[in-house]
């Protein structure tokens, strides 16, 4: 056995090699760029980071990038919900295109994301002159910036229910089906805790997202500072103003966003890593 | 509830909500995915088609396209280069820091792009603390097409590390054994044994780093200058066309990329089944 | 589960509050250099407005290129009013979405433009490649940082000062002018789409020796970093007039329009012209403009109407597709 084992381990100089190779490599790609987002801020002190955070303008983007997500995360978990529901528990022609389209989005660029919806709802688009004669408005106004979010986040809950439903089978459902449960009782006390951990990871990074994201919500957005300025969008703003320390207090308040997901993230990861096994993409 | 009377006959299955969970299912698909990205396509279709291929095939066009995914398949090159080590480090060894370091990968997915985009452009600008070290090396990074290229590494760096880390975990050591009894050395058993039983995850995380880096915007754009034909990525183009009024032009360029992002998806697909297969 | 729905009930709620706020609300649809000035406006403008009708009025901005906004606009961006780079974008606004009327600029005062401006070089200290005037942009080795033409209204009176310096020299006509800008702008190295773009990439990202810009925008860059910069006046430039208009159709539908007037007329007032003097743009009212007279020297100043024929035929002739802008800009040659 020991024999063995020592075959497997590598050697003490190749363990010190890769070890550095690691560190040196997550250190520069990784651990600075987080690093120089707060040395940047608090270049001044404390008192410049509170005054751009506390601003009405850098409040009011914080407001709608909540909003945003609050709204576009539950659909995308509902939708994740059902869209894994169909495909673990029932057999149909076209599951693996289905499966497919579910996964688009993401290799989709958000710029792409963005560009649809300019090309359906803009005045030019599809449905603008009706829209525009009904006086409804989707571009440049909190719709738009929900739809692109929806895009963007589209498969995150999905994706991270699909493996985790197939791995566990169908066995207890069924088993509570036949003892007369009914459809909605069996998925609320069986299918549900058995994938709660797992549901609450992919809500994690759908969130992480929809907070986050630039490309997309930066095309339909208008940029209406303090209206329709999501907080990505306003670190960019407050950039272009030369405010330097105004950017970097509103993109360290996301970057402490960011870190918090990855606390809780790990925390998931360490606390069921059984349940999350079956999970091995993002 | 058509799906639901369309795909009844196949379904077999004692499981209740079929119609209400596909039903919903493809609704949601159909109004959020599929008609915005039918616009998209059909979009350069009010073009003739030889007006089509002359807007994808302009020049500055071209150098954007070549330069998004020239750019993308190095970095996912790095990314896998570097990730396997990461991975290894983190599956094989222990040593202080391994939790710190096993949570921080998952940053660049966490991290707003726009974030990460004006950190790497500080860190790695003429001024800052990596390109002012590289800077009297004459080496330039923020603002040229190297800059796109840190900002992929960046971004794709967690899909390939984490697509290596579980298949790493459930490889067995039983064939490295083999291959030391045998007479291989560390370096060669892992080369000619744990490389080729990888390549499947490789290949995949390499795909996915690769989409992730292709259609990047907000990281790259504060760091690559943006010069026309030199460093200006294929989305950049996109939002430039739109802004100029020019919707054919960037529904052209979007719909290149679509189809690329589509192929890949495919290939992503062939890769699980071959990888599935191999077990 | 009862979480999700809490959250968008929550949201829900949120969105109807945001609803009911009763605040005037005037959204004003910029150009990318004017952050400062409609900032120190709009709050001049809603303390004089709270004063006088005891109403709270917020004023909201969006900056940007002003072709990419004046595109904006048309897609539906709810503008209620536009203060673009120049005229054209605001035709283009009036042409394909009758927003507002064609005759729009008779509406106001002096052509709509409450104030002018003009396009001078921003160099780096001591202007160590020595530029003096146009034609030192065009020798080799010169890098020259301006926005697109396409999507920026400065890069638009850049251009156009640059033609009526080569047409108006010594021997000049307009094939010669053709084949300045020409040379110009194969001294380009970044398009960016809006002026604020330009000026950070030349400030921040060191790129370019000289800097195509608007005046006011030169005297900011020299504002937040002292010494580093220097303006140089061409031997001959262009009157830059960014019009200003109100969006009929926005307006009439956020039943805003008093509030609307109001503000533009405000623009021509003695106290918004002297902070649009302090904001580095020219004013129109003879006396502040003397008062701040150090900051605007007198050069010969080409004008859109006598020297192009008007912004219809000068945006018909060089910048719409197929046009000279498109023929002489080959990028990376």
């Amino acid at each position: 056995m020991k024999k063995n084992r020592a075959a497997t381990d590598d050697p003490p100089l190749l363990r010190y090699l890769l070890c550095g190779i690691a560190f040196v490599f997550i250190g520069l790609f990784l651990a600075l760029p987080l690093l120089v987002v707060f040395s940047e801020a608090l270049a001044m002190g404390l008192g410049p980071v509170w005054a751009a955070v506390t601003d009405p303008d850098t409040l009011a983007a914080i407001r709608l990038s909540l909003l945003a997500a609050a709204i576009a995360v539950p659909l995308n978990t509902v939708f994740g919900i059902a869209a894994s529901w169909a495909i673990v528990k029932f057999d149909f022609p076209g599951k693996a295109f289905l499966v497919t389209l579910i996964d688009l989005p993401f290799s989709v660029s958000p710029v792409v994301a963005g560009l649809i919806y300019v090309l359906v709802f803009g005045r030019q688009g599809w449905f603008g002159s009706w829209l525009t004669d009904h006086d409804i408005h989707i571009l440049f106004a909190l719709p738009g910036i929900v739809l692109a979010t929806i895009f963007v986040t589209f498969p995150f809950v999905a994706r991270e229910l699909i493996p985790l439903m197939s791995d566990q089978g169908r066995e207890e459902e069924e088993a509570a089906l036949s003892l007369g449960a009914s459809g909605f009782a069996t998925f609320w006390r069986v299918t549900l805790p058995n994938i709660k951990w797992g549901l609450l990871y992919g809500v994690l990074l759908c969130n992480a997202r929809a907070l986050g994201e630039f490309g997309a919500v930066s095309v339909v957005s208008g940029h209406i500072r303090g209206q329709t300025n999501t907080m990505p969008l306003h670190v960019e703003l407050l950039y272009n103003n030369y405010d330097y320390v105004g950017a970097f207090s509103v993109a360290a308040l996301l970057a402490l966003l960011a870190l918090l997901t990855l606390a809780l993230k790990s925390f998931l990861e360490w606390r069921y890593a059984d349940e999350l096994a079956a999970v091995h993409r993002h | 509830m058509t799906a639901a009377t369309i795909f009844s006959r196949s379904t077999r299955s004692r499981f209740p909500g079929f119609g209400l969970s596909l039903g919903f299912t493809l609704f949601y698909l159909t109004g959020i995915v599929l008609v915005p990205l039918l616009a998209l396509v059909l979009r350069p279709f009010s073009l003739h088609l030889e007006d089509f291929w002359a807007a994808v095939s302009a020049p500055r066009v071209l150098a954007a396209l070549r330069l998004s995914f020239g750019m993308a398949l190095a970095a996912a090159a790095i990314d896998t280069l570097f990730g396997f080590v990461v991975a290894w480090v983190l599956v094989r060894y222990r040593f202080p820091g391994k939790r710190l370091m096993d949570a921080l990968i998952d940053l660049p997915f966490a991290l707003p792009t726009a974030v990460a985009g004006i950190a790497l452009s500080t860190l790695y600008a003429p001024t800052g603390w990596v390109g002012s070290v590289l800077a009297q090396h004459g080496i330039k990074v923020a603002y040229t097409p190297w800059g796109v290229l840190v900002a992929m590494i960046f971004i794709g760096l967690p899909f390939t590390v984490r697509t290596l880390q579980p298949v790493l975990q459930d490889l067995g050591r039983d064939l490295e054994e083999a291959a030391a009894t045998l007479g291989a050395t560390r370096p060669q058993a892992i080369l000619r044994v744990v490389v080729p039983m990888m390549l499947p995850a490789l290949l995949t995380g390499a795909a996915l780093a690769f989409a992730r880096g292709v259609g990047e915007y907000g990281s790259i754009i504060f760091i690559a200058g943006n010069l026309p034909m030199k460093s200006e990525i294929a989305p950049l183009l996109i939002v430039t066309k739109l802004e100029q009024f020019d919707y054919a032009g960037a529904a052209s360029i979007g719909v290149v990329m679509l189809a690329a992002s589509f192929v890949l998806l495919l290939a992503l697909n062939g890769l699980q089944v071959w990888a599935a297969k191999r077990r | 589960m009862r979480r999700v729905f809490l959250l968008a009930a929550a949201a829900l709620a949120m969105a109807a509050s945001m609803a009911n706020a009763a605040e005037i609300k005037l959204l004003n649809v910029s150009y990318d250099p004017t952050r400062e000035l409609y900032k120190d406006l709009g709050a001049a403008f809603a303390k004089q407005w709270k004063a006088k009708t005891g109403d709270a009025v917020i004023l909201s901005t969006s900056n940007g290129g002003s072709g990419a906004q004046a595109r904006a606009v048309i897609d539906g961006l709810q503008a209620d009013v536009v203060t673009l780079a120049l005229a054209a974008d605001i035709d283009a606004i009036s042409a394909k979405a009758k927003l507002l009327p064609a005759g729009w600029q008779k509406r106001l005062p002096q052509n709509s433009t409450p104030y002018t401006s003009t396009i001078v070089f921003l160099v780096r200290k001591a202007n160590p490649k020595r530029i003096k005037d146009w034609s030192d942009l065009v020798k080799p080795g010169i890098q020259v940082i301006t926005p697109n033409p396409k999507t920026s209204g400065g890069a638009r009176w850049a251009y156009l000062a640059g033609w009526s310096f080569a047409e108006k020299s010594p021997g000049g006509n307009s094939d010669k002018a053709k084949a300045f800008v020409g040379a110009l702008y194969r001294n380009v190295p970044v398009l960016d789409s809006g002026a604020r773009g330009s000026t950070v990439t030349f400030t921040k990202r060191g790129l370019g020796d000289v800097l195509l810009s608007w005046e006011n925008e030169a005297h900011l860059a020299l504002r937040e970093a002292p010494g580093k910069y220097e303006i140089v006046y061409p031997s001959r430039s262009i009157l830059a007039e960014p019009p200003v208009a109100l969006v009929d159709r926005n307006i009439d539908r956020h039943n805003n329009r008093k509030v609307a007037e109001a503000f533009v007329n405000y623009l021509y007032s003695q106290d918004a012209q002297e902070i649009e003097a302090r904001d580095f743009y020219r004013p129109r009212n003879p006396a502040i403009l003397a008062k701040y007279k150090a900051n605007f020297p007198n050069i010969p100043l080409a004008t859109i109407d006598s020297d192009f024929g008007g912004w219809a035929k000068a945006q018909q002739t060089h910048f719409a597709d197929g046009g000279v802008f498109d023929k002489i800009y080959q990028p990376g040659r």
